[in-house]
């Protein structure tokens, strides 16, 4: 770590200038805050992102109060629902976010700074994800509450490292898909929209992964949700070992897997896409 | 009315474009595919994991095919509503709007055709779906054309009322990145009896059901399409087709009044706080 004085003016003010390590958090601090911040000055999102979602769920589990399905399906749905705050977040937040902030025209900024881009990314990662870690919260204690789920927590070491490797692996993802998008126009938006409901379905987020023929449930758990959703049911619900789909010891070793191979690819594909982007002239242009 | 009509004609003309030209015509049938057949599908496991695949039972049509009409309450509110975060902060021409001679609301509405042309793909692809691999038994003979045209036109004026109050909404907030249509309408599938009939509701919830215009509307679609199905189920089996169908056009005028009075409120309280032109992001 280090840093080092430089001078506009002498003879009136000279500006410190961070670098290395410093400057690094500093830049994820600088992105995170206004995603933390900003979104408790403007109060709707509390209606539109816990009271509305709520809403949403409960329908889910009307449904399988129709059918006449067991009561931890309950729990199942209230969890699966509270999880997809995350989901949206990745996709709308940190995948899309680059083009989004292309439109806005802050992109060219970000790139212009003598900041890392992949500091940009953790920035609004570690922001997305504090921020809507309130919203799954709220959902779930006030779907647990209403519907009164039974919880039999297992082991809360191992719930919080299963949705900590379940989170670095997913927003690791986020990343990924941030700097793939870089090169997307219009594309980025339609394309988060389409990856919502199909990941609802694959992910199980409303129904045990194990229904599903293995090897389209083992496909599926390249998304982090859908083994982390497993892992953490079957932590916290008295029938959710019988309804996961692998032990939990070989879901961590997976997830953890995950997070290595997708912080790296992150990290990698940024670089080449930043570049790529660059040489092409796609960031600041606007297709519309 | 001719400002009205150009208006609206226009509006739908450039949300098509919007819409549908920012990939090839086989990616765009992919995406108008995938997406609410995922939905359906995520119903169907659901079931068919409780009830073991029984897909002959009343309750599975039911909950089948309010499912995909459903897919109109999304797409009609999603496409009048996101219109005006869309033209507000991605391309910044909702204030040029507001200076051109045109008739606000027309334009909106017109906004959301394009979705409710998708959603209409999107509808009829999860129909036949189900009906080919799912045992939806519909007996195309049996099916009362007259009441389902009638109430699927009126039931899209409703839902464009409903789009227009969340349009105004959408006025005095930010954007939120995601649909705020999709969100609402989300919300409304509980009390509506989409996906499972009202009764399963708890009691203090039913009369919110009750006074959605969109209740009415599924039921006279299921009606006219799989009569005796749907009138097995209790929740509105004292009235019959007329009498529903009297209801959600009463409904629907209360809910065109409330859209006008809620859309022009909004929108003054927009002007008055400078949000006509607002760009927020965080």
């Amino acid at each position: 770590m280090k840093s080092e004085q430089w001078t506009v003016d002498s003879n009136q003010w000279a500006v410190e200038k961070n670098s290395g390590l410093k400057f690094f958090l500093q830049t994820v601090i600088a992105r995170a805050y206004p995603r933390i911040i900003g979104q408790q000055r403007e109060k709707s999102w509390m209606f539109f992102d816990i009271f509305l979602p709520l809403l949403a769920v409960s329908a889910y589990v009307f449904v399988y109060r129709a059918i006449g399905a067991p009561e931890e399906y309950v729990g199942f749905v209230v969890m699966g629902g509270a999880m997809t705050a995350f989901w949206m977040n990745v996709l709308w937040s940190m995948s899309s976010q680059l083009y989004w902030e292309k439109e806005m025209g802050n992109l060219a900024l970000y790139i212009m700074a003598p900041n890392s881009m992949m500091a940009i990314l953790l920035g609004m990662a570690l922001g997305g994800m504090v921020a809507t870690l309130l919203r799954a919260l709220a959902i779930t204690l006030l779907g647990s509450w209403i519907f009164d789920i039974p919880y039999a927590v297992v082991s809360f070491g191992q719930l919080f490292l299963v949705f900590m490797l379940a989170m670095v692996a997913l927003y690791g993802m986020g990343m990924l898909f941030a700097s793939l998008f870089l090169l997307l126009s219009r594309e980025a938006w339609h394309l988060s929209n389409l990856a919502q409901e199909p990941v609802y379905l694959f992910s199980g987020f409303y129904f045990p992964i194990k229904s599903f023929n293995f090897w389209v449930a083992m496909s599926a758990s390249i998304i982090p949700l859908t083994l982390g959703l497993d892992a953490m049911r079957q932590l916290v619900f008295p029938s959710g070992a019988a309804l996961g789909f692998l032990s939990i010891p070989v879901e961590m070793g997976i997830l953890s897997g995950l997070c290595v191979v997708f912080l790296t690819a992150a990290k990698l594909l940024l670089a080449y896409m930043e570049k790529l982007a660059i040489r092409e002239g796609r960031l600041t242009e606007s297709r519309r | 009315m001719y400002t009205k009509i150009r208006t609206f004609r226009i509006a739908a003309w450039l949300g098509w474009q919007i819409e549908s030209n920012w990939t090839d015509p086989f990616l765009f049938a992919v995406y108008s595919i995938a997406k609410p057949l995922a939905g359906a599908a995520i119903l169907v496991v659901m079931y068919s994991i409780i009830t073991n695949k029984a897909f002959d039972t009343p309750i599975f049509p039911y909950i089948y095919l309010g499912n995909a009409f459903y897919m109109y309450v999304g797409g009609v509110m999603t496409g009048i509503s996101w219109a005006v975060i869309d033209d507000r902060e991605r391309y910044k021409t909702l204030k040029y709007m507001y200076v051109a001679p045109i008739h606000m609301p027309s334009y909106l509405i017109g906004r959301g055709v394009a979705r409710f042309i998708v959603a209409t793909i999107s509808v009829l692809i999860t129909i036949l779906f189900g009906v080919a691999f799912l045992h939806v038994k519909i007996n195309l003979d049996a099916v009362n054309w007259g009441l389902f045209f009638v109430s699927l036109f009126v039931g899209i004026i409703m839902l464009a009322m409903m789009g227009l109050m969340l349009a105004g909404v959408t006025l005095l907030i930010a954007q939120h990145v995601w649909f705020i249509g999709d969100a609402v309408a989300g919300a409304l599938y509980l009390f509506s009896g989409a996906i499972f009939p009202l009764d399963v509701l708890p009691k203090f919830l039913r009369p919110v059901g009750y006074f959605m215009p969109i209740t009415y509307w599924l039921e006279l679609l299921r009606r006219s399409l799989v009569g005796s199905v749907a009138q097995a189920f209790p929740t509105l089996a004292g009235f019959n087709n007329n009498q529903l169908m009297s209801i959600l056009l009463g409904l629907t005028a209360v809910f065109a009044v409330l859209a006008g009075v809620i859309f022009y409120w909004c929108e003054y309280r927009a002007r008055e706080r400078g949000l006509i032109d607002i760009v927020t992001n965080y």
